[in-house]
């Protein structure tokens, strides 16, 4: 290994670092709200192993208090995590070339803050070499991760002894509208998000809470359609 | 409280396990260097705002524990956790506020 190489794991483990901010309450969270749900803590742990998505996570674990079945939990909590294919297509130019192994590796960590800072570091290195990019991104996951499993543990380990006058049950609500917000940032984005809630609200008598599939889905056709339509205004603009 | 079965609990960590590596080595992993068409990224942008408002809306709107009815506590916290959010853009902020505000009206109005 070269000196470089070295330095740019380094530079990805500071760049990691301040997310254990977020991270670390978060898991702790995740931890609580799942023993509360009912999960032991050997679960609670497994899940944020096998699954490692806090957003999707918390989406499966509200589900399952809500009695949904199997089938739809599985496919809301996965069309959560749809980004991550995003992720993927957009990690591929740079570091599509290394072995599956590595590849295989770098899939399973890709999480919002290993992404967000590679594709950053490497719009703003052009030259690394592979080698370099991944050193990068293990550098980012390295006190990322392994604090997801570890918030979690200990979340879960207090769990059960938290009083209802907490008002836990509102906990995930307030996690997932602070995640929300700051996403807000477009016309599009606040678009898909109204009609979500919008036709969640509408189609909340849907058995199974299937509701959710189609406040999913017209979200997502909504802000595609809002973002076209922005788009060519401003082309317009721009050409008259 | 009802009891979560645990062959379904592991059925659902498994599956969603598999799938979201499935999602995130789709690209990296196999398809490799094609691109994608620009139709099906422009609405995968969107998946997270579009799922996320959906599933939180009715915990809302009708929360279990007061029996589905609307309790103005758990509706100014989730206007005080939005606004903050989106003004301030920060995650964290935005949940303290959030919890504040909850605590602070149940305080009050309960």
């Amino acid at each position: 290994m070269s000196q470089s190489d070295r330095s740019t794991y380094w530079q990805g483990v500071r760049d990691g670092l301040p997310f254990l901010l977020v991270m670390i309450p978060f898991g702790i969270l995740f931890g609580v709200i799942a023993t509360e749900a009912g999960l032991n803590v050997f679960e609670t742990l497994s899940f944020s192993v096998v699954v490692i998505a806090g957003a999707a996570q918390f989406t499966a674990i509200q589900l399952l208090k809500e009695d949904a079945p199997t089938l739809v939990i599985l496919a809301s909590a996965l069309a959560v995590n749809l980004r991550m294919a995003m992720y993927s297509a957009s990690l591929t130019p740079h570091i599509g070339a290394a072995p599956l192994w590595q590849r295989a590796f770098a899939a399973y960590f890709t999480v919002d803050q290993s992404y967000a800072c590679s594709i950053m570091a490497y719009e703003k290195n052009p030259d690394w070499s592979l080698s370099q990019k991944l050193r990068y991104f293990f550098g980012v996951v390295t006190p990322v991760c392994p604090s997801w499993y570890l918030s979690t543990l200990a979340g879960a380990l207090i769990g059960a002894n938290i009083p209802p006058e907490l008002a836990l049950d509102f906990a995930v609500p307030i996690t997932f509208l602070a995640l929300i917000a700051p996403m807000l940032h477009t016309a599009a984005h606040r678009a898909a998000a109204l009609s979500s809630v919008v036709l969640a609200l509408i189609f909340a008598f849907m058995p199974y809470n299937t509701g959710l599939l189609v406040a999913g889905l017209g979200g997502m056709m909504t802000g595609a359609q809002v973002e076209l339509w922005t788009t060519r205004r401003a082309t317009r603009k721009g050409t008259a | 409280m009802h009891q979560i079965d645990t062959q379904t609990l592991w059925t659902i960590m498994i599956g969603l396990g598999l799938g979201s590596f499935g999602l995130r080595f789709v690209f990296t992993g196999i398809i490799g260097q094609r691109a994608m068409p620009e139709w099906l990224l422009r609405h995968l942008r969107y998946t997270a705002v579009a799922i996320l408002p959906g599933l939180v809306a009715p915990a809302v709107m009708w929360p279990t524990v007061t029996g589905g009815q609307p309790d103005p506590a758990r509706l100014i916290a989730a206007a005080v956790t939005v606004i903050v959010g989106y003004l301030w853009k920060n995650v964290l902020a935005a949940i303290f506020a959030g919890a504040a505000s909850l605590y602070l009206s149940l305080y009050l109005l309960g």
